[in-house]
């Protein structure tokens, strides 16, 4: 399931673009970035600005009657991905590209035991026993760190914690070795202790099969553990990409800073939080320039026109008219 | 402890699994005796290892579920068992915050519906008009228009919708909240704008705060004392700095050596947990840490420790039987922020910060500085451009 093209990335989202019902205004617009193999992506971002959609469109998964896509440019492998082509689409998934969903809830079924579901998702892609599906099921619980699988495995989801379950997707996510991972907040319901066991088992996966993983965290502490790349998503714009080390100790985009200083610190006295002032426009009252600039403490008349993206080099690209805003912006003395 | 406004003692919640026709079931014991006591107005947060018992601990001190065992009294009104009348009234005092802001609200009621249901519950005087304008002033309390009042669920971002739910939650005046997980489900920019909600409210409210969280920068931020679970017990319990910087039980030191920095390239010093994780189905005898307890000894293996005095003074208190000593042996390494940042981006970070606080009034720049003459190529972002991105 690892025969991988030895160059290029292995999934490269080129552009997309969508809209939902009868919306004339792209919900994501021109979405764009790429994953090798063995390398992790993270894509952070404010709440509903479209992370999850992005990947649920790259699955295949979102209501064909729903939505329009507009642009839809992506290749696995060097080919291309018909993202319209939902049969085609769901050969990859699960196999080549397994996904682990944000809300564990409800991508379990609540009516079957956890490990006849992983079972079922390995039997559905393998040609193997029962039986072999059932060992395989009770050893990815235990690598995901549910103790004494074997019980557990003969529980139904309601008996499990937050956390427990969340474990139990990751474990049928990464039971039949994916090509590709798409992991939506795979942590955020687990103690740090357990984040670093998992974060452990994806980079030993990704070391031993040349696994690429998108993972999609608000964490920023997870994303400088194990991101290789950043993309920072606003309100269905890529507004700042580039290496991890680039986003974190040379940030351009004012949202990029806004969040970073909105962190909650772990030395030093604890003092009111910094904020990115008021909310997220909706698609209706979407800005037509730089959809930040409702929100960005820096705006200009300029920032009613689409800004361009400037290039600050090893893929680092920044979508603002002012980047690098200690040069191009000034105080009013 | 005078002025205690919720109490629970020896509280224990088993729950029978894993039966069928052919198989007796067995116990699981969720939680396992916890003792708490918590002081009107402070924030009390609980964190503990997946599984541990948190959110079981929070259904009962809630008494959305009932205990096995053990007693409970809020303000001194003993709560374990009531029912009816008494738990309606009960239900005004103490509030949850759910986790999802998503699934946690009937998506087929208005935000006006959703706020103004518990206030026709707990306060059925006012009139249909008066319960409006309540509602408009909490949605105002909680940084919302009174005009959303209009509106669904599905139409907020998350940030929103948890706000909505804290809104809902203020609706009966209540004097204790608890929250599961309020802010897990948030990222960092509506993060902080939802707890510096929560502690504006606690401070104008009195509130007092019950906050279960795995974010450990959340909780040094919020909390004024901290509890630490482990399989169902608390191991350990202390005001906030004592926690964060003196740790005196193996689990706390464990948990604060794992907290991810998001810094590039830090690397940690992380105390490795090893050994079987134990089930709550087969708790390990004697300490029940002791399967992955690096400094268990023989006498972790026979008796459990109590919960007792760390030494370090003001209700420090940890459950293991060489704290002393570890303590000594393992000093944590307390991350010391290097802060890597190029001085660009320290400009760039200060410039932000005054400008949100409205500190400086900014404009583009009109004298070019030498720097600008080697800025990077500007083109247009045509999404068909092909290059090797990110
Ligand atoms: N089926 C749909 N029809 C209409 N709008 C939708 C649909 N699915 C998602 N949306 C909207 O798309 C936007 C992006 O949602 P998405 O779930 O991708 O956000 P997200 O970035 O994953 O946020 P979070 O961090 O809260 O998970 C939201 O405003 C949401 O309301
Ligand atoms: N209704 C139930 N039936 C059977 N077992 C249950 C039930 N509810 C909880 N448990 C078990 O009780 C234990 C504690 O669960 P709980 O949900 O309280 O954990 P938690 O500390 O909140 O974990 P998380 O951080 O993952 O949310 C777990 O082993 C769980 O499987
Ligand atoms: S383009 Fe303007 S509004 Fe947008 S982020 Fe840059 S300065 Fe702010
Ligand atoms: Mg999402
Ligand atoms: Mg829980």
């Amino acid at each position: 399931m690892t025969t991988l093209s030895t160059s290029g990335p292995l999934l490269d989202v080129r552009a997309i673009s969508l809209r939902f019902g009868k919306s004339d205004t792209n919900l994501l617009q021109g979405v764009r970035y790429s994953v090798d193999a063995g390398e992790t992506l993270c894509i952070v971002g404010e709440s509903g600005c479209g992370k999850s959609v992005s990947s649920l469109a790259i699955m295949g998964l979102l209501p064909a009657g729903a939505v329009t896509i507009d642009e839809a440019d992506v290749q696995f492998r060097g080919v291309p991905l018909d993202l319209h082509d939902t049969k085609a689409m769901r050969r990859f998934r699960g196999s080549d590209i397994a996904m682990i969903f944000q809300e564990p809830m409800s991508s379990l079924n609540p009516a079957f035991r956890i490990g006849n579901q992983i079972a079922e998702a390995v039997t559905a892609h393998n040609d193997v026993t029962e039986a072999e599906a059932d060992a395989r099921a009770i050893e990815m619980l235990r690598r995901v760190g549910i103790p004494a699988p074997e019980q557990r495995m003969r529980e139904y989801p309601h008996q499990l914690s937050g956390g427990m379950r969340q474990r139990v997707m990751i474990a049928m996510a990464l039971a039949n070795d994916p090509a590709l991972l798409i992991a939506d907040e795979p942590t955020t319901a687990l103690d740090v202790t357990i984040q670093a066991q998992i974060l452990d088992l994806i980079r030993n996966l990704q070391r031993d099969s040349g696994m690429g993983t998108i993972m999609i965290t608000h964490d920023l502490g997870v994303v400088a553990e194990i991101a290789d790349k950043v993309a920072v998503m606003y309100a269905g714009i890529i507004v700042e990409a580039g290496p991890a080390e680039r986003i974190f100790n040379d940030p351009q985009h004012p949202y990029t800073i806004g969040l970073m200083s909105s962190m909650p610190k772990m030395t030093g006295p604890s003092e009111r939080l910094s904020t990115v002032p008021g909310t997220v426009p909706t698609i209706e009252t979407m800005p037509k320039g730089c959809r930040f600039s409702t929100r960005c403490p820096f705006a200009q008349p300029i920032c009613a026109t689409p800004p361009s993206e400037q290039d600050f080099g090893q893929g680092h690209r920044v979508l603002c008219h002012f980047a690098p805003l200690n040069e191009k912006l000034e105080r009013v003395q | 402890m005078t002025d205690s406004i919720l109490d629970a003692r020896d509280l224990t919640r088993d729950f029978m699994v894993g039966g069928s026709l052919f198989k007796a079931p067995k116990r699981l014991r969720a939680v396992d005796g916890v003792s708490l006591s918590v002081q009107a107005g402070e924030t009390l947060a609980v964190v503990g290892e997946s599984g541990c018992g948190k959110s079981t601990l929070a259904r009962m001190l809630m008494r959305l579920d009932r205990p096995t065992s053990g007693e409970m009294l809020f303000e001194r009104q003993q709560i374990d068992q009531i029912e009816g009348h008494a738990l309606t009234a009960l239900r005004r005092d103490m509030q949850f915050i759910f986790q999802d802001p998503f699934s946690s609200l009937n998506p087929r009621m208005s935000v006006g519906g959703l706020v103004g249901e518990p206030i026709e519950t707990h306060m059925p005087e006012l009139s249909a008009k008066e319960r409006r304008a309540k509602v408009g002033t909490l949605l105002a309390q909680v940084g919302l228009r009174p005009e959303h009042a209009d509106r669904y669920p599905h139409e907020f971002s998350g940030g929103q919708r948890q706000r909505i739910g804290i809104a809902r939650a203020l609706a009966s005046g209540p004097k204790l909240i608890i929250g599961d997980e309020p802010v897990s489900a948030l990222d960092v920019s509506v993060q902080a704008q939802v707890i510096n909600l929560l502690a504006d409210l606690r401070d104008e409210l009195g509130l007092t705060l019950i906050i279960i969280a795995h974010d450990l920068a959340v909780i040094r931020h919020m909390s004024d004392r901290v509890a630490v679970m482990y399989l169902g017990r608390i191991v350990e319990e202390g005001e906030t700095r004592q926690i964060f910087e003196n740790p005196r039980h193996p689990y706390t030191m464990a948990l604060l050596s794992a907290i991810p920095i998001p810094e590039y390239g830090r690397s940690r010093n992380t105390i490795a947990l090893t050994g079987e994780m134990p089930s709550p189905m087969a708790p390990p005898k004697g300490c029940n840490f002791n399967t992955r307890c690096p400094f268990a000894r023989e006498a972790c293996h026979i008796d459990a420790p109590d919960l007792r005095d760390a030494g370090s003074g003001r209700g420090h208190r940890a459950a293991c039987h060489f704290t002393e000593e570890i303590a000594q042996q393992a000093s944590v390494t307390t991350n010391v922020a290097s802060n890597p940042r190029s001085d660009g981006a320290r400009d760039r970070f200060a410039l932000y910060a005054d400008a949100i606080a409205g500190r400086t009034r900014i404009r583009p720049q009109t004298t070019p500085t030498k720097h600008q003459e080697e800025r990077p190529v500007e083109r247009a972002a045509t999404p068909s451009h092909k290059e090797t991105l990110t």
